[in-house]
């Protein structure tokens, strides 16, 4: 379904991706791993296409079609959006609001806010009419985000940390919806910091240095990740045997 | 007897253009001023609520009286019109809430046709003790901007009061506007004034909200939502005096430029003279947040649309 190749990326003369492939399969749910810096978050700025992201090299394929050079809005109407790490706050707007803004672009039918609201554990006759502003708390702010993504029914929703910043309690509630989201037709590019919720994936990539490094179960990228990664000796310049023997 | 039939039913209309409900104006049981140009047309007073207008020389005297402990149950409704293209509108009010009175008003200000207008407010207002004050003034005005609104107020509130005030001009060309509000706050009082202006052509905006924060435990927020496009100039003034223990007050700036020839500038004023006095700003001017537009461009609206639904949003 989504085919990165050869994906370059360099900001401010460096480079920030470089030789990276990766391929996403329909419906699947696929965690990226990868210790701070090492341009997760970068990566899924780059399928989502935002300002600032763009490729120097490679090609970026959905369903076939070249979407590499497309803007946000172009993606999004072709079934990709972004749930993002530190969700933006919009004075004015409601949840209600916001996540019928998301309807609108959804594939074959959709859920409704209320519905939406309910997968992700929150009460819609308290948030419904609130403001996605300051005064939602950030967990709250990110369960919206997931509810704002669920309203879209996307071929690819990526969740960029959808659990941090969420209590323990509420980590299982967060993973029931990611698997909403399997189980309603939508791959889901997961990226996480927790072993747990990664582990819900049918796949899973590891990144290391702007480029991905292993792809596979998993149980067997975690084993990768932490046996490499973790105190990675290379601070973000892997060494070239985990890339080539990894 | 002159028949203001006409005259009534225009500034019905152009009441009802600016998001207001016509017979709300009318109806017996709310407290209600309706000024076009410089006539009364109807005036209402109710139990605990006196309102007594006096036509003056281009324009309406008018004294609002809410008695002590008086809770009004139904918002009191103000309309000034102008239906004319020329002319000039002053109101000169006073506001009075007794001691421990609460009240709400709704104000609207219609001018559907100004080519060559003055709309001059000039009002006093005094929130008495434990007095709390709701008072939500939205204008609408036609697409030429040939008009002048000089909004001023001078507002006392006593303590533990509260006065709350909103400006809203965001439908039609604003014009020239000069809008002057000021806040003098005794003990434990609380004022908040929240302006919401979208500048389009050639508008000219200045707005300048001051607290003066004069009593211990004083709250005041200066709030300011302006959006500037095509070759509209906004400036913010936000202002804040902390005169006294425990005194806290927040300048908050929200100006948005969409187009290259507006300009937009935000000045904030803070003055501590009260060594356990804390004064706050906030400004953010200048484009509409990246982020907030990749968001919703990312759920599938075209940048124009994001944008659109970021600024009507803040000046909602």
């Amino acid at each position: 379904m989504l085919n990165l190749t050869n994906i370059e990326l360099t900001i401010n003369c460096k480079k920030i991706l470089h030789d990276l492939n990766l391929e996403v399969r329909k419906g699947e749910i696929h965690s990226i791993l990868g210790a701070n810096g090492t341009g997760k978050s970068t990566l899924s700025s780059v399928i989502m296409g935002l300002n600032g992201y763009q490729v120097k090299g490679g090609q970026i394929l959905l369903d076939g079609e070249d979407i590499t050079n497309l803007p946000i809005h172009e993606r999004a109407k072709r079934g990709i959006t972004l749930g993002w790490q530190e969700p933006a706050r919009f004075e004015g707007l409601t949840v209600g609001e916001y996540l019928r803004i998301s309807n609108k672009f959804s594939r074959d039918g959709f859920l409704s806010p209320r519905e939406c609201l309910l997968k992700v554990g929150l009460a819609p006759e308290l948030y419904i009419g609130r403001a996605v502003d300051g005064t939602l708390s950030g967990g709250e702010r990110k369960r919206i985000e997931l509810a704002s993504v669920l309203a879209m029914k996307p071929k690819l929703a990526i969740l960029d940390e959808p659990d941090s910043g969420i209590d323990s309690l509420s980590i299982d509630h967060i993973v029931d919806v990611i698997k909403t989201f399997s189980r309603t037709g939508s791959a889901v590019l997961l990226i996480t910091h927790h072993e747990e919720v990664a582990a819900i994936a049918d796949r899973a990539s590891s990144l290391c240095d702007g480029t991905v490094v292993k792809t596979g179960e998993p149980v067997a990228v975690a084993k990768f990740f932490r046996n490499h990664c973790e105190e990675c000796p290379h601070v973000n310049k892997p060494a070239e045997e985990v890339i080539h023997n990894g | 007897m002159v028949d203001y039939s006409k005259e009534f039913e225009a500034i019905a209309k152009a009441y009802e253009a600016s998001g207001g409900n016509p017979n709300d104006l009318f109806d017996k049981k709310t407290a209600s001023l309706v000024v076009s140009h410089h006539k009364i047309l109807f005036q209402n007073s109710i139990p605990g609520v006196n309102i007594s207008g006096e036509e003056i020389e281009n324009g309406v005297k008018a004294k609002i009286v809410v008695k002590p402990g008086t809770m009004v149950k139904y918002p009191v409704h103000l309309c000034f019109g102008v239906i004319p293209a020329e002319g000039v509108q002053k109101i000169v009010s006073e506001f009075d809430i007794g001691e421990g009175a609460k009240v709400n008003f709704i104000a609207h200000c219609s001018f559907p046709n100004a080519i060559k207008l003055r709309h001059i407010m000039d009002s006093k207002i005094r929130v008495g003790r434990n007095a709390e004050m709701n008072y939500a003034e939205t204008h609408y005005h036609g697409k030429d901007g040939g008009i002048e609104v000089l909004p001023v107020t001078k507002a006392i509130v006593e303590e533990g009061g509260k006065l709350r005030s909103e400006f809203k001009l965001i439908k039609g060309a604003v014009g020239k506007l000069d809008l002057d509000y000021e806040g003098t706050l005794e003990k434990n009082a609380v004022c908040e004034f929240d302006t919401k202006v979208y500048g389009k052509g050639d508008d000219r905006v200045l707005v300048k909200e001051s607290l003066f924060l004069n009593g211990e435990n004083s709250r005041g927020l200066a709030k300011s939502r302006i959006v500037a496009t095509d070759r509209c100039v906004s400036e913010v003034i936000g202002e804040a005096v902390g005169n006294a223990p425990n005194a806290r007050g927040h300048v908050d700036c929200v100006e948005i430029i969409k187009g290259k020839e507006a300009r937009v500038s935000a000045v904030p004023k803070l003055l501590v003279v009260d060594d356990r006095a804390k004064l706050t700003h906030e400004a953010a001017i200048g484009s509409v947040d990246k982020k907030q537009v990749e968001t919703l461009m990312a759920r599938g609206l075209d940048e124009d649309e994001a944008v659109d639904v970021v600024v009507k949003g803040m000046l909602r």
